[in-house]
């Protein structure tokens, strides 16, 4: 089988190491190959566009045809910015005729390969379509024990494009999760933005943004919430224990992302799920995460 | 909420029309008003504008309005209000391309932290190909408010201890192929200059 070409993108080498640890332990026991784009750059994020909005195209081009280069057929994004940002750049390379002849001069002048369609993938995606509900229903040595969840899909990975799942009310996140045994919660904030970068700049407002998403999943009777990218990983697991102290709520919940739980389902040794990176609830993990308690202790 | 009263003579209507010359923003002049942008749009509350009030702004000319309201700051790019246009205006490109322009023409408060953070990101990207965010926050907060530093530091504690904070500079190999992809093609950007 033809490796997934990856993506990592640079959260997942610095706040969201748990994702790519238990991303690529989820792929290993599926036995699904993954091969590491070589000396990928930033996909340029929300902020590259706000200062150049061709060169941040060009910045992004550049890792589609180093995947092109590699003989990827299939570029897995994990992080929902780098996906919409790889995406976006081949949708308005193909539609704007200057956008286009632009990139595609520019990875000339590199000596890169003109594009020419890499797919760009979420692992959500991929473990959905190309994995199924069955195989993954079939695999499962360890069932979930764990609390209920709220399943979060955040914005950029369901929207604008609607490739990875519905925009207005994706569900395979939760039928891949109810696949293992988890109990999913209705959460009609699912797709609500987490704020993103605004708990850098415009730190009370996106701390308050985080606030309403953790109150609503307490509020639904959710025990965890399950997210697909490291900033939404990031923001809601971070910040609460200032917003305990700023809201006088106890909320002390995981945040998990939907590969640990999948990986410890479809029996990937738990040390390398990455839960130990988790800041909040770690409790409930230690808990739910054990064979044994003594066990337990070791890896939270 | 202050209002001022709008003068047809301070509008540029030669600038809203260049607006909607930019990729995203063709249907800038098709607007319906309807105000689903706004009414999806999960920061409109703390804004001063709503996106909807910008459109209307942008598309009668008000360039110096759109461009210094906080609006575009609090934009967190999520694409609500493109999904749920009923005329299918990408008002999130719009917002970027406001972003761009206001920096350009220094329009924003001077120690504003996203401007800044935008412009460190990508001086820092375009230098190395790749983010390093302690550094990246650092240099952010530093050049708007060091005290943020301070607030900070408690989250910090918690990424320290949990092995998810990275002092190492990111940078990638073929740096000098960066040089070559931007040198390529004519300036970037010229269009909103
Ligand atoms: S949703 Fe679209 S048509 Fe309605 S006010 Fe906003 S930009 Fe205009
Ligand atoms: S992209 Fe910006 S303006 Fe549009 S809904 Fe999101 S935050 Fe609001």
């Amino acid at each position: 089988m033809k490796p997934y070409g990856y993506f990592p993108g640079c959260s997942l080498r610095g706040t969201g190491a748990g994702y790519e640890y238990s991303l690529l332990a989820l792929f290993r026991v599926l036995d699904l190959p993954v091969e590491e784009i070589q000396d990928w750059n930033c996909c340029g994020a929300t902020s590259y566009m706000s200062i150049d909005e061709e060169s941040a195209f060009v910045l992004s081009a550049r890792n589609l045809a180093l995947a092109q280069k590699a003989g990827c057929k299939d570029l897995l994004a994990p992080c929902s910015a780098c996906y919409l940002v790889l995406r976006k750049t081949q949708d308005y390379v193909a539609r704007y005729p200057k956008i286009g002849s632009h990139v595609q001069e520019s990875l000339r002048a590199a000596g890169l390969p003109p594009l020419n369609g890499v797919r760009v993938r979420h692992p959500l995606e991929v473990l959905y379509s190309d994995v199924g509900l069955e195989r993954i229903r079939s695999r499962v040595v360890r069932p979930w024990r764990g609390g209920r969840v709220a399943c979060y899909y955040g914005c950029q990975l369901v929207r604008p494009y609607d490739e990875v799942d519905r925009a207005h009310n994706p569900t395979r996140m939760d039928e891949l999760l109810a696949a293992i045994g988890a109990p999913t919660v209705d959460y009609p904030l699912k797709t609500l933005c987490c704020g993103g970068a605004l708990t850098g700049t415009m730190h009370p407002i996106g701390v308050r943004m985080n606030y309403i998403l953790l109150k609503e999943a307490v509020r639904k009777g959710a025990q965890a919430v399950v997210t697909v990218c490291p900033l939404c990983q990031y923001n809601l697991d971070a910040h609460q224990a200032e917003i305990r102290r700023k809201t006088g709520t106890t909320i002390d919940m995981p945040v998990f992302f939907f590969t640990q739980l999948l990986g410890w389902a479809l029996g990937a040794d738990p040390e390398s799920l990455g839960l130990k990176r988790a800041i909040s609830g770690r409790k409930s993990i230690a808990q739910w995460f054990a064979k044994e308690s003594a066990e337990a202790d070791a890896y939270v | 909420m202050l209002r001022t009263l709008k003068y047809q003579r301070e509008a540029d209507p030669e600038w809203a029309r260049q607006v909607s010359e930019r990729p995203g923003c063709e249907g800038l002049f098709s607007c319906l008003q309807c105000g689903a942008c706004s009414g999806s749009c999960p920061l409109s509350i703390y804004m001063d504008l709503t996106p909807r009030r910008v459109i209307a702004l942008v598309r009668e000319g008000f360039r110096r309005d759109a461009l210094s309201s906080m609006t575009i700051w609090l934009c967190a790019s999520c694409y609500s209000c493109a999904a749920n246009c009923p005329r299918q205006i990408h008002v999130t490109d719009l917002m970027y391309s406001l972003k761009r322009e206001a920096i350009r023409s220094r329009l924003y408060p001077p120690r504003l932290p996203a401007p800044i953070l935008a412009q460190e990101f990508y001086a820092m990207v375009r230098k190395h190909g790749r983010n390093s965010e302690f550094w990246l926050v650092l240099r952010m907060a530093l050049r708007s408010n060091p005290l943020l530093l301070l607030t900070m530091l408690r989250n910090g504690w918690d990424l320290v201890r949990t092995g998810r904070l990275s002092l190492r500079r990111e940078r990638i190999h073929g740096t000098s192929e960066l040089v070559a992809l931007s040198g390529a093609g004519p300036r970037p950007g010229r269009a909103e200059a």
